[in-house]
C-alpha cells in the first residue's frame, strides 16, 4: 500500500546554521495513529513544519497523499490538518468564525452542518458564539483541533496535544483521537509523554538531535526492548543475597523485604525455574510475587541516552 | 484560484475594522476635519486663492492623500504583522493558498477600508467647504490606485517587522514628513526655486498633484508623469513583495 506520508532524505539547516534535521526518511501508513518522541529540541516539530508548508526544507522531498509538498502544494495541504502547539488563535473572533475562517482557507464551501458536528463532537457547541479571548486553556486547545478538522483532511498532525491540558482533557483527546481514527483519519502526533504514546500510538518514531533513531510498531518495541521485572515480597527479610544465588541477577531491597530479579524477555532462558528452585533450597520463602514489563518511558530513555 | 481563501480572509479583515471602528474609521475623520477646522475655516479664510482655488477647498485632496497613505499603511501593516505576532500566521501558510491570493485578501482589505474612509472623508470636507470635482472618475481611479499602492507598501513593512517599534518607525519617521512636505497645505509653486527640484524627489508630490488635478484641473506637476511615478511606485512594491514570496523572508525559516 502507498503511504500517506512519505519522507525522503529530508534535511534542514537554519539560516542561523542550527541543523535540526539530518537525513530524515519515514513512511506513515494510512489509517495508523504514528507517535513522534523525542526530547525537547529534537527536530519533532521542524519535521512537522516542513509536511506543514510552515518551514521550507533544505533538502529532500515529502509526499502527502502522493502529492509533492512543494511542486503540488495545493492539493498536498488540503489533506492535512495541523493543531500547533502552542496556544495561538484569533482572540477577538468568535468560536463559529474562526471555525468558517479556517474551513474557507483550505479552499472548502461552507458547511454549516459539518461545523456544527466538528464543534458538537468536541463539547464547543455551547460556546460556539463566545470570543475565544473568555475561553480557558483547554477550551481554546479543543477551538485549536476543532480549527484543525474544519476542512475535512486525512491526515491530522497533532504537535505535542497534552502539554499544559488536565487529565480530564486529555483523556478527552485520546477518545477523540481513536474516533478520528476510525473514520479513516492518520493520526500524527509529537509528545515527549511517553504515557501518551504508550495509551495511543500504533507505531512508533523516536527522533533525537535530528535523527530518526528508530521507527517501530509500538508492542514490537516494547517486547523487543522490554525488560521484565519480578518482585518478591519475602516472609523473613535478608541482610544480603546469600554466595550462592550470586549468579542470579538478583537485587536486594534496601529494607532486605524484596528481592528483585530483573530478565529479558527476548531471551529463550528466562531463568525464572531455576531461580525458584534454588530460593526454595535455601528455605527463602516468599509471601507474593509481582511481574513489571519496562515501559516505553524506560526505552525511551535507555536509547537516547545509548545514542549520545 | 482558491476563491475560498481569498473571501475567508478579506472577510477576516474587514470584521477587524468594523471591530475597531472608532479606531479604524472614526479616528482619522475626526482628525482631518480638526484640519478643515483650523486650516479651512480658521487659517483658510485669511489666506488668498491658491491658482485660482478657494484656499479650503485647495487643501481637500491633500488632506483625503494624507489619511489614504497613513491608513492605508496602518492597515495593511497591521493584518499581517498581528497574525505574525500572535502566531496564528501558521494556519495561513499551511493552507492550500498561493501568495497572490494570500495578497489579495490583506491587501484587498486594506484597500478597500481605506477607499471607504477616503470617501467618507471628501463627505465631511463637504460640511466645511464647497468643492467640484471635475473628473470624478479619474478622482475615483486615483483613490483606489493609491489605496492599493500604499497598502502594499504596508504589507511590506508588516512582514519587515519584528516589533511594534519597527511598525510605527516608517510611517512616523518617513511617510509622515513626506505627507507633509509633499503639497498638501500649499501649492509647491509657492517654495523657492531650489525647494521646488528638491521636493520633486518626494514621491507623494506626485500623488497629491495628481489627485488635486482631478477636483479643479490644476496640477504642480504634469498629470502624465504624476501618474507614471505613481504606478512605478506601485511597481517597486509589487516587485518588493514578490521577492518577499519567493524567499521567504521573515514569513518562512
Amino acid at each position: 500500500m502507498q503511504p500517506i506520508i512519505s519522507v525522503q532524505n529530508l534535511n534542514k539547516t537554519y539560516a542561523s546554521g542550527l541543523k535540526a534535521l539530518s537525513n530524515i526518511n519515514l513512511e506513515i501508513h494510512e489509517g495508523e495513529i504514528f507517535a513522534l518522541l523525542g526530547p525537547n529540541g529534537a527536530g519533532k516539530t521542524t519535521l512537522i513544519s516542513i509536511i506543514c508548508g510552515i518551514v521550507n526544507p533544505t533538502e529532500g522531498t515529502v509526499l502527502a497523499d502522493g502529492h509533492d509538498i512543494l511542486s503540488d502544494y495545493r492539493a498536498a495541504r488540503t489533506k492535512i490538518g495541523l493543531v500547533p502547539q502552542e496556544l495561538t488563535t484569533d482572540v477577538f473572533e468568535s468560536v463559529i468564525a474562526t471555525m468558517n475562517f479556517s474551513r474557507g482557507l483550505f479552499g472548502k464551501p461552507p458547511n454549516p452542518d459539518y461545523i456544527e458536528k466538528v464543534l458538537r463532537d468536541l463539547s464547543l457547541w455551547e460556546k460556539k458564539d463566545a470570543k475565544i479571548i473568555t475561553l480557558s486553556g483547554g477550551m481554546k486547545r479543543r477551538v485549536l483541533i476543532a480549527k484543525a478538522l474544519s476542512h475535512e483532511p486525512k491526515i491530522l498532525f497533532l504537535d505535542e496535544p497534552s502539554a499544559g491540558v488536565d487529565v480530564e482533557l486529555r483523556r478527552d483527546m485520546w477518545e477523540m483521537v481513536r474516533k478520528l481514527r476510525e473514520d479513516g483519519v492518520t493520526i500524527i502526533l509529537t509528545t515527549h509523554y511517553i504515557e501518551e504514546a504508550e495509551e495511543m500510538a500504533d507505531r512508533v518514531g523516536v527522533i533525537n538531535h535530528g535523527e530518526i533513531v528508530l521507527v517501530e510498531e509500538k508492542a514490537q518495541l516494547m517486547q523487543k526492548l522490554g525488560k521484565k521485572q519480578i518482585r518478591l515480597e519475602l516472609l523473613h527479610s535478608l541482610e544480603a543475597i546469600p554466595e550462592t544465588l550470586s549468579k542470579h541477577p538478583l537485587r536486594l531491597s534496601s529494607d532486605g523485604k524484596e528481592l528483585v530479579y530483573t530478565y529479558d524477555t527476548r531471551s529463550d532462558e528466562t531463568g525464572i525455574t531455576v531461580l525458584l528452585k534454588n530460593l526454595s533450597e535455601h528455605g527463602i520463602d516468599f509471601r507474593d510475587l509481582h511481574t513489571r514489563e519496562s515501559t516505553l518511558e524506560e526505552i525511551f530513555v535507555s536509547l537516547v541516552t545509548k545514542k549520545k | 484560484m482558491n476563491i475560498y481563501a481569498i473571501k475567508a480572509i478579506y472577510k477576516f479583515e474587514m470584521a477587524r475594522t468594523w471591530r475597531t471602528l472608532m479606531q479604524s474609521i472614526a479616528s482619522p475623520i475626526i482628525s482631518t476635519s480638526l484640519y478643515f477646522v483650523v486650516f479651512g475655516a480658521a487659517i483658510g479664510s485669511r489666506m488668498g486663492e491658491i491658482e485660482g482655488v478657494n484656499y479650503g477647498a485647495f487643501i481637500i485632496p491633500g488632506l483625503i492623500m494624507l489619511s489614504l497613505m497613513t491608513e492605508s499603511i496602518s492597515n495593511a501593516s497591521f493584518g499581517i504583522y498581528l497574525p505574525k505576532f500572535s502566531g496564528t500566521i501558521f494556519e495561513v501558510l499551511s493552507a492550500p493558498v498561493s501568495y497572490i491570493e494570500i495578497l489579495i485578501g490583506y491587501v484587498g482589505a486594506a484597500a478597500t477600508k481605506s477607499v471607504i474612509l477616503g470617501v467618507l472623508i471628501l463627505v465631511t470636507a463637504r460640511l466645511f467647504v464647497p468643492y467640484d470635482i471635475e473628473h470624478p472618475f479619474w478622482m475615483f481611479g486615483f483613490l483606489i490606485l493609491t489605496a492599493i499602492t500604499f497598502s502594499l507598501f504596508g504589507f511590506i513593512i508588516g512582514i519587515w517587522a519584528d516589533g511594534f517599534e519597527k511598525l510605527q518607525i516608517i510611517p512616523l519617521m518617513i511617510v509622515t514628513p513626506l505627507t507633509f512636505l509633499g503639497g498638501t497645505f500649499y501649492s509647491i509653486k509657492m517654495l523657492p526655486p531650489i525647494w521646488q527640484t528638491i521636493t520633486l524627489f518626494n514621491p507623494v508630490v506626485y500623488l497629491v498633484s495628481c489627485f488635486r488635478w482631478s477636483f479643479y484641473g490644476v496640477a504642480d506637476v504634469n498629470v502624465v508623469v504624476s501618474f507614471g511615478m505613481t504606478v512605478l511606485f506601485l511597481v517597486i512594491c509589487i516587485g518588493i513583495v514578490w521577492w518577499i514570496f519567493k524567499t521567504g523572508y521573515k514569513l518562512k525559516n
